[in-house]
């Protein structure tokens, strides 16, 4: 456990050097921003709006005192997923996404001895390999997050609207009842951060496959369990900073 | 030419080579050979610097490589082409960018300029009207020539070449083969070739390095290999039933 620690930051040395050549690195960052974030809009979306959904309806099946008014439901469902829902949840499912994606494009470049070509070439790999990525996710999954808000919302929205718990007026209400903008902020420091995470540990796990294509498989599935349990654990942490 | 002195390397408690000394003259094809696992591969990976010594110095030229800064270490690795055992093609690119590739990183040259000499190289193997398949569209022998494209790419002073021919039947082994030597002899490369195929060694060797144990047992050329009185290099050169029965005749 040390030494992997003592490995993944001297790794983080190599990677945050200046790129061979910027015109290279452009085109890369631009390919992975495709990858990484684009490509996975489709999954963001549909789990956003279904989680929305059963957020809103877990809300209003609570309450069932008529002192609580309706539009907690709607200010309810935005709280949980600007503070947890959207920036955790679809960080952990990133996680799965890019994350197995990195490690096993790495992996296999590391058996295949791809990267041992980029370095016989007087290339640094680590710095060629993960750096466009790990750039590319930390500029688009706030994005990514931003949008997951509003397809939750919607998603909340759509349940009141088709199942009458709660009129479109009191859940809009509900919305921008109280809304601190700090709670977006909060979020997206998270998502960056994870974004930080699944890249470099996904890089990293990738990076230092030996053997052959069960190891590839092997780094990709301990690239996504490592990266979650990173992201459960600064998740406590991060929260405890800047909320208390 | 590249002066290998004194070189050691163990893994752990493991010795895989033990001072070792050796000479590539320029405009040579070295071939290096011994049986597998005697450390060819893990030599090779000192020598481009893939792996560090734990004695002994590389010397390129004069320029000791191990004693270097990183940047100076660079400039060197620029100088070096290097086929791997696999090809080591990059899967993402198509066979031509694949040979840019090297350029676009390390010259200011115009994408003409660039798909010209990847051109030029592509040509020069023997590969025509396969530019734009990716290696997985490649057979094993193609995917070996669009390696050794991308390796003189740049024009290198220093090839290296990893069973250059491993996996590939007699002819196509023979022409790689026969690349190799000639583009050696074209371009005036300090070419060192890892090899235990035996029709390598009488075809190209003009240098010839054998390793046993970590040790260099043996060096001579072509011609000496099959008159050597060393009983462990003429082990490993009459290995095989049809080395045998040509010795008997
Ligand atoms: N990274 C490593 N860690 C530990 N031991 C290694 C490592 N690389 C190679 N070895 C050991 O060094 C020895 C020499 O291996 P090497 O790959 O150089 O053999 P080789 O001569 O190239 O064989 P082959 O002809 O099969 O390619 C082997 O016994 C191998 O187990
Ligand atoms: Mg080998």
């Amino acid at each position: 456990m040390i030494f992997e620690l003592g490995r993944y930051i001297l790794l983080m040395f190599r990677v945050f050097r200046k790129p061979e050549k910027w015109s290279v690195f452009r085109s890369q960052f631009l390919v992975e921003i495709n990858n990484l974030g684009l490509e996975s809009l489709g999954i963001v979306a549909i789990i956003s709006v279904f989680m929305g959904a059963v957020v809103a309806i877990q809300t209003s099946y609570n309450i069932d005192s008529p002192l609580i008014p309706l539009t907690m439901v709607g200010f309810t469902t935005r709280q949980s997923v600007i503070l947890e829902f959207s920036p955790t949840i679809i960080s952990l499912i990133l996680a799965g996404k890019i994350g197995s994606r990195i490690a096993s494009e790495i992996g296999t470049m590391r058996v295949t001895e791809q990267i041992d070509a980029l370095e016989v070439m007087g290339i640094n790999p680590a710095n060629y390999l993960i750096l466009p990525k790990l750039t590319a996710a930390v500029f688009i999954n706030p994005f990514i997050i931003i949008l997951s808000i509003g397809f939750a919302l919607v998603g909340g929205w759509l349940v009141a609207l088709l199942t009458h718990l709660v009129t479109t007026h009191d859940y809009i209400t509900g919305i921008r009842y109280d809304f601190d903008s700090y709670t977006i902020i909060y979020a997206l420091i998270k998502t960056v951060f994870f974004a930080f995470l699944i890249t470099t540990i996904a890089g990293y796990k990738g990076f230092f496959t030996r053997g052959g294509a069960l190891e590839v498989g092997d780094a990709s599935t301990k690239a996504v369990v490592w990266s979650c349990i990173f992201i459960i654990l600064f998740n406590l942490i991060l929260t405890q900073i800047l909320l208390s | 030419m590249i002066e290998v002195l004194n070189i050691s390397k163990s893994f752990g408690n493991k010795q895989v080579l033990n001072d070792v000394s050796m000479q590539f003259e320029k405009g040579k094809t070295n071939l290096i050979i011994g049986q597998s696992g005697s450390g060819k591969t893990v030599l090779m990976k000192c020598l481009v610097g893939l792996m560090p010594v734990d004695q002994g110095k590389i010397m390129f030229d004069g320029r000791s490589f191990h004693e270097m800064s990183f940047r100076k270490q660079k400039e060197i690795r620029k100088e070096i082409g290097m086929l791997f055992q696999g090809g080591a093609l990059f899967d993402s690119l198509t066979v031509e960018e694949n040979v840019i590739f090297p350029l676009t990183m390390f010259t200011a040259q115009s994408e003409e300029e660039k798909r010209e000499r990847a051109n030029f190289c592509l040509q020069r193997v023997n590969l025509k009207n396969s530019n734009h398949l990716y290696p997985s569209e490649l057979s094993g022998g193609m995917i070996k020539r669009v390696a050794i494209a991308r390796a003189i790419a740049m024009n290198p002073p220093y090839l290296f070449c990893d069973e250059p021919n491993s996996g590939l039947d007699p002819i196509t082994s023979g022409v790689i083969d026969e690349l190799i030597s000639e583009l050696t002899e074209e371009f005036q490369m300090t070419t060192v070739v890892n090899t235990h195929d035996m029709n390598s060694v009488i075809r190209i060797g003009d240098k010839v390095f054998f390793i046993n144990d970590g040790r260099l047992w043996w060096e001579g050329d072509k011609h000496q290999v099959l008159y050597s009185d060393n009983e462990e290099l003429n082990d490993f050169v009459f290995a095989t039933e049809l080395t045998r029965r040509l010795k008997a005749n």
